[in-house]
């Protein structure tokens, strides 16, 4: 194993480009070492991201969005204010990854490179409209994140690609985001189903939404025709209902050691009944 | 409610700090995987990815070839001829003609590092004609199954029964049918618990050195390590005393650490690297695939009762198995499953039966908690259908001293009756409910174990003490049996260091096992105290020139018994263990024997939980358990147990549980699929002691380890069912079954 410390992205694109064995890139590393180490991967090139100027940094930008640097651990974006303020439900179901001590290494971007379609860090950031930032041979491209989750385990990313950042749009007026995954307990344990929504209201009226689900489907799942039920309503039981009801319909999932097919796919429509809720009262100034 | 509660104790009852707490918050302790020694090697061990599988070939070749790598062994590396349970052993540590489960261990490689040595186990070839494999018991016993061994079945299972069964039980009393037909209500269900996994915090570690002269050592993380030298011993054909074997400190066992699994492995591989030390640690998948869970179990109940809940007769049918060995705990399940009731006539039935997973080993109570998920389930359902409440019915049905139990001999002092009478008494019991909450409750046995102990007892030159214990501390062990040995003696509690000590320095232990630790070293260090006391008294006569007998022990001092022995100060423990050079030696005190004048334990535990409609997942609100302890030595660690044994009933009850794909693999060999609860899934546990003293133990001590992981399951069942109108009847009662079961019920 050849281990790289690149000081650009450019940099580590070119080794991952020119690599013709197992190449992972090293970020917070709680997907790589724990793979590592139980033996189910052995990359023959392993490029270290950590020590790139500007990879530990949450951004504001000029028009209002945030840049989150590759290797801003969870718990950074956890103790973020504004950021918390702006994206609730990205922050929640990045928090959920992991134990405390995971939190302190691992990151938004892992997460979303690891190709899990129970990820709960990203099914949020589908939701929130973010876009990835990605350094490849050819230079600099923008893709939005739901573009990238190719089925378990993989991306549609090139060889040589790597994401630099993720980018969250201005929050804007209005607006509100949630994120929930079931699980048996409390903590500690991989989502059987997720749902992550942010909407915008005026007044009472929801004018903007958006809804991703996750561990239901071989990748996570923007769904338009959950968001447009959402649309126009001020979210009374009947479109909750319906809303639960899109949701489950535009669920896929398998039956595995975390649960049934069936069981997801009711499941992921309570969930959705449930983080519309919370978003909706977020967008209205709750913010609990 | 103590029959000697006048008798009042200066330490026993009190809660010191532990003697381990120190080394075991600043990471001193020194665990299995913690013990290296110069010129280690490291062991890796290659498992069968498959069920049931013929192995044809193995070609250790490229693994020997490897730089670093300085032994390799397989089942030819064993010696032959064995029989019995010790060719069960010898066959579970290394496969023969066949592997019997996924994970099944079939090579085992030693080389100078850890890495190097899972590089040689991946070059070892194992070449396999996979066979059907066989994992549910009630698979197990169809006629098509596929047979496991043939002629496994011993003396005890009748001619024609289905192969894969190995032993057969059948014992009972009364007369069934008369009873049955005395009963206003007669019914029978069935119910399943799946296989779970002891779930200890340090997976299995060991450090083994054997010379070609047959001389050896062994360093491992044990409930018993005399056990471990028998074992070992046999299975590789060595002189048992010629086995030195030292325990770890243990970070958890509930008697998954009662027997052997790699640690013959570690001194095969040792002999064949001419004497060099391999360590072998296990990883938490090799644990859970290859190390012993409880057995599953299928059950048919039948229960009589009256319309006042006067319980007339019942009938237990259970079906377990154990892995592909014999062993699942079906006639310790039949013994306990109506231990806690007056039946006038009851029938066990049982099967132990073989399948293609990892060989049960004993965990907490082994087959208490399936028995109780069957019986009690069903007196609360039958109460619910006459209407009854389930504590009264407990109560009226409850054995007492003097009744004879159900497994057949009669009971000496009990605290079934007070135990529920405490739970009653208790605010959990009756606080309020909301919706979707529902509560339940259940009773719980173990009969406990004394069994085979010696302790011997060392005054140092101050008059501090040393007690040598044979017994691994589990669960508090060395804190209680120094409570007892300072109480006896009458000095500090920090004047007694309790060790414990390996296999040459004292006579053969059993393991911790049978909730036998405080109660059996325990009394034996009473003793050993006694004898101590004994030569210290005559010590002090023979300095006072007058009868050995005219002289009394009295707080931690010699004295003359009364004005007639004579006018001399107290001769304190320090000032004759100051002398003791020149007064006759050494003075110690030693007590071994086969102990007898066990007590029995019965608990009641009472939950709450709320199910959440559309989701069916369960959340504990509120937990009570109640227990008998005959007393408790050092109740911090009684209440401890109490809370580790409800907690780990809970994770049975709700999440875990042993997942297998078609291919017979295990699909959950890793904690987060493998699930127990976290600590955020619990609340406080509630406890409550009652202390119905053993006449058996000088102190009055029951041991208290197991009793409390019986009732959680059932109790969580009735709660569930309270709260939800939906009886779930098989483990696990996780969120996607008990959703089908409230659908099942509002859809009909």
């Amino acid at each position: 194993m050849r281990y790289h410390a690149a000081k650009t992205f450019e940099e580590a694109a070119s080794i991952a480009a020119k690599a013709d064995g197992v190449t992972r890139f090293l970020a917070g590393g709680t997907d790589v070492l724990v793979q590592l180490r139980a033996g189910l991967v052995t990359p023959d090139d392993l490029i270290d991201l950590k020590h790139i100027d500007g990879v530990q940094d949450i951004t504001r930008l000029d028009d209002g969005g945030w840049e989150i640097g590759v290797a801003v651990a969870g718990a950074r974006l956890g103790a973020h204010e504004a950021l918390c303020a702006d994206w609730p439900g990205v922050v929640e179901g990045m928090e959920l990854v992991g134990s405390t001590q995971v939190q302190g290494r691992a990151t938004l971007t892992g997460n979303l490179c690891n190709g899990s379609p129970a990820a709960d860090g990203v099914p949020g950031l589908v939701a929130a409209g973010a876009v990835a930032k990605i350094v490849g041979p050819d230079g600099m491209r923008e893709i939005p994140i739901e573009e990238i989750p190719a089925g378990p385990g993989k991306t549609t990313l090139a060889k040589g690609e790597l994401i630099a950042a993720v980018r969250l749009p201005a929050r804007g007026a209005g607006g509100g985001d949630a994120y929930q995954r079931f699980i048996p307990r409390t903590e500690m344990d991989i989502a059987v189903a997720g749902c992550a929504i942010n909407l915008r209201v005026e007044g009472d009226t929801i004018t903007e939404a958006r809804v991703a689900i996750g561990a239901v489907a071989p990748t996570i799942r923007l769904v338009p025709e959950a968001a447009e039920l959402l649309v126009g309503s001020t979210l009374d039981a009947a479109t909750a209902d319906a809303l639960a009801a899109a949701v489950s319909a535009a669920a896929n999932p398998i039956t595995d050691k975390r649960g049934t097919s069936e069981f997801r796919t009711e499941v992921v429509g309570v969930l959705a009944r449930r983080v519309a809720q919370t978003a909706y009262d977020r967008a209205k100034g709750d913010r609990s | 409610m103590a029959k000697d509660e006048f008798r009042e104790f200066r330490l026993v009852g009190t809660r010191p700090d532990r003697p381990d707490g120190l080394d075991k918050v600043t990471g001193r302790a020194r665990y299995g995987a913690d013990i290296s020694a110069p010129g280690m090697l490291w062991g890796a061990v290659v498992r069968s990815p498959h069920a049931h599988a013929r192995i044809v070939k193995i070609d250790t070749s490229k693994a020997e070839a490897l730089s670093g790598v300085k032994a390799v062994v397989t089942r030819a590396d064993f010696p032959t001829g064995l029989t019995g349970d010790e060719w069960d052993l010898q066959e579970n540590t290394m496969a023969g003609d066949k592997a019997l489960y996924d994970g099944h261990a079939v090579a085992a490689v030693a080389a100078t590092s850890k890495l190097r040595a899972e590089e040689a186990a991946r070059l070892i070839e194992v070449e396999y004609e996979v066979l059907p494999h066989v994992i549910d018991v009630d698979d197990a016993i169809k006629p098509d199954a596929p047979v496991i061994r043939e002629g496994a079945a011993d003396a005890t299972v009748p001619e024609g029964m289905p192969p894969n069964v190995v032993r057969y039980f059948e014992h009972g009393r009364g007369d069934l049918d008369a009873g049955f037909a005395e009963a206003d209500l007669v019914r029978e269900n069935t119910y399943r618990t799946e296989a779970t996994h002891q779930g200890y915090i340090e997976p299995h570690a060991c450090l083994g050195q054997l010379g070609e002269d047959g001389k050896g050592e062994m360093w491992v993380c044990t409930q018993g390590h005399w056990f471990i030298r028998k074992m070992c011993a046999d299975v590789l054909g060595l002189e048992k005393s010629q086995l030195r074997v030292t325990p770890s400190e243990i970070g958890g066992g509930f008697g998954g650490k009662t027997t052997i699994f790699m640690e013959p492995l570690s001194l095969a591989l040792s002999r064949k690297a001419g004497g060099r030390p391999v360590k072998i640690v296990m990883s938490r998948s090799e644990v859970l695939r290859a190390t012993g869970p409880t057995a599953s179990a299928s059950m048919d109940v039948k229960i009589g009762m009256k319309k006042d809940g006067t319980l007339t007769a019942g009938r237990a049918e259970f079906r377990m198995q154990g892995g592909a060995f014999w062993g699942a705990p079906v006639d310790m399940a039949l013994d306990c499953a109506f231990a806690a009731y007056k039946l006038p006539a009851v029938m066990h039935i049982g099967y132990d039966v073989l399948a293609n997973r990892p060989k049960a080993a004993a965990y907490r109570a082994p087959g208490s908690p399936m028995a109780a998920c069957a019986v009690e389930s069903l007196i609360d359902e039958m109460c619910r259908e006459l209407g009854l409440d389930p504590m009264e019915v407990r109560l009226k049905n409850a054995v007492r001293e003097g009744d004879r139990s159900s497994y057949g001999p009669k009971f000496k002092s009990i605290g079934l009756v007070e135990t529920l009478e405490a739970t009653k008494a208790h605010p959990n019991f009756s606080a309020p409910l909301g919706p979707n909450q529902g509560r339940g409750i259940a009773s719980g046995f173990w009969f406990n174990h004394g069994g085979e102990t010696s302790v011997t007892i060392a005054l140092s030159e101050d008059g501090t003490v040393t007690v040598s214990a044979g017994t691994p501390d589990i669960g508090g062990s060395r804190a209680s049996i120094a409570l007892m040995t300072a109480e006896t003696l009458g000095i500090p509690y920090e004047n007694v260091r309790v060790n414990i000590v390996e296999t040459g320095a004292l006579g053969v232990n059993e393991p911790t096992h049978g909730s036998r630790a405080t109660f059996a070293t325990g009394k034996a260090a009473v003793e050993a105290a006694n004898a101590a006391i004994k030569e210290m008294c005559r010590r002090a006569a023979v300095e006072w020139g007058i009868d050995p007998e005219a002289v009394e022990w009295v707080d931690g001092a010699a004295q003359p018994a009364g004005p007639n022995a004579g006018k001399f100060p107290p001769m304190s423990i320090a000032e004759i263990a100051g002398n003791m050079g020149s007064t006759g030696g050494p003075i110690s005190g030693h007590h071994e024997g086969n102990l007898g004048g066990v007590g029995a334990s019965f608990g009641c535990h009472v939950v709450d939980v709320e199910v959440d409609p559309e989701t069916g997942r369960t959340t504990i609100l509120r937990y009570l358990v109640v227990q008998d302890a005959g007393r408790a030595i050092h109740p911090a660690y009684v209440e401890g147990q109490y809370q580790g044994g409800a907690a780990q009933g809970i994770g049975w009850a709700l999440n875990e549980g042993y997942v297998y794909g078609e291919d017979g693999r295990l699909q959950n060999s890793v904690f987060l699929d493998y699930r127990v609860p976290v600590a955020s899934d619990l609340p406080m546990i509630d406890t409550v002691i009652v202390e119905v003293p053993n006449p058996g133990h000088p102190f009055g001590v029951r041991g208290v380890g197991e009793t409390g992981i019986t009732p959680p399951l059932p109790a969580i069942a009735n709660a569930i069912h309270a709260a939800t109108g939906a009886r779930l009847r098989h483990l696990p009662m996780n969120p996607p079954s008990v959703l089908a079961a409230i659908k099942a019920v509002k859809g009909g």
